[in-house]
């Protein structure tokens, strides 16, 4: 496993690591369903979904949680520092279809939440909103770091 | 219908080999908006120290979702697949996921609790290279929402 080229001396808890704006369109869920192969209807058929009593067409849970950490990748220089990744899902996304422009907007922001000099780890915790509202609640990745 | 409260404990080995694709990898990133050259760039993955192009961090989600089908797709489960909401996710990977791997799973039901009309169920899927080595645990809690929930 590889680790980040970032030092963990120079870290201390309650660092910001930056904030990242995820715009969702309908077509980024049905590029998602493709890659990930999640075909659930709730994800891009609007009719489909109001039938299982949801407010529309909302985002993967797990297309949130996959964009949310590429602010720690980013961050963390190599993708497979992140030796965990958890996360518990609070709120749907829901994504409206506005023709190309944006149908939600997502933001994620990352502190250092805890550092483990021994295990030279260092947990950044993500707070991810729509909205002003939390989507997805403790979400946490575990870094290796140098 | 109701979930069948005797899932706990249940195990489903895997049944297929996934294979790991160079373009698989490509699009899983740029379906996630992932930036980082070490999932489109071989030569920078190797600059990693990757021996081919690395997964992003939840791309194991699409092994521990064909893992979680034999359980959701089971007629025995009771489980309604337009009813499911994904309540909690977590991965904890053993080694880099890179092109190349064959990987397999297999899926552990590790609790199953009634909540309302519906229940939650969490499941575990132990991910490996067909060779046995270790690649990643992912568990899973998803919400079998009743009726009127």
């Amino acid at each position: 496993m590889t680790k980040s080229a970032l030092n963990i001396a120079d870290l201390s808890v309650g660092t910001e690591i930056g904030t990242r704006t995820i715009e969702i369109t309908r077509a980024d869920l049905v590029k998602y369903a493709g890659a990930s192969g999640d075909f659930n209807p709730i994800h891009w058929n609007e009719r489909f979904a109001r039938e299982v009593e949801l407010p529309g067409v909302i985002a993967h849970g797990m297309f949130t949680m996959g964009a949310a950490v590429q602010l720690v990748t980013d961050w963390a220089g190599d993708p497979s520092a992140v030796v965990s990744y958890g996360t518990r899902f609070t709120k749907p996304v829901p994504v409206a279809d506005l023709d190309g422009e944006p149908g939600a907007v997502v933001e994620v922001t990352g502190v250092v939440g805890a550092l483990d000099s021994d295990a030279r780890t260092a947990r950044i915790d993500l707070t991810v909103t729509l909205e002003g509202q939390k989507v997805l609640v403790k979400a946490q990745a575990l870094v290796r770091m140098a | 219908m109701t979930i069948n409260p005797e899932l706990q404990g249940r195990s489903y080995p895997s049944n297929e080999i996934y294979s790991v694709g160079r373009e698989s990898i490509r699009d899983f990133a740029r379906a996630v908006k992932a930036g980082n050259s070490a999932h489109f760039d071989v030569a920078a993955a190797r600059e990693l120290g990757h021996a081919d192009l690395v997964a992003p961090p939840t791309y194991a989600i699409i092994v521990a979702q064909r893992a979680d089908a034999l359980l959701i797709n089971d007629p025995d489960s009771g489980i309604d697949f337009t009813r499911v909401v994904h309540a909690e996710q977590r991965f904890t990977h053993h080694r880099a996921i890179v092109a190349g791997d064959e990987l397999v799973a297999e899926l552990h039901v590790d609790g199953v609790r009634g909540m309302g009309g519906g229940a939650m169920i969490t499941t575990r899927a132990e991910i490996s290279t067909v060779a046995g080595e270790s690649v990643a645990t992912t568990v899973s809690a998803i919400l079998v929402r009743g009726e009127g929930q």
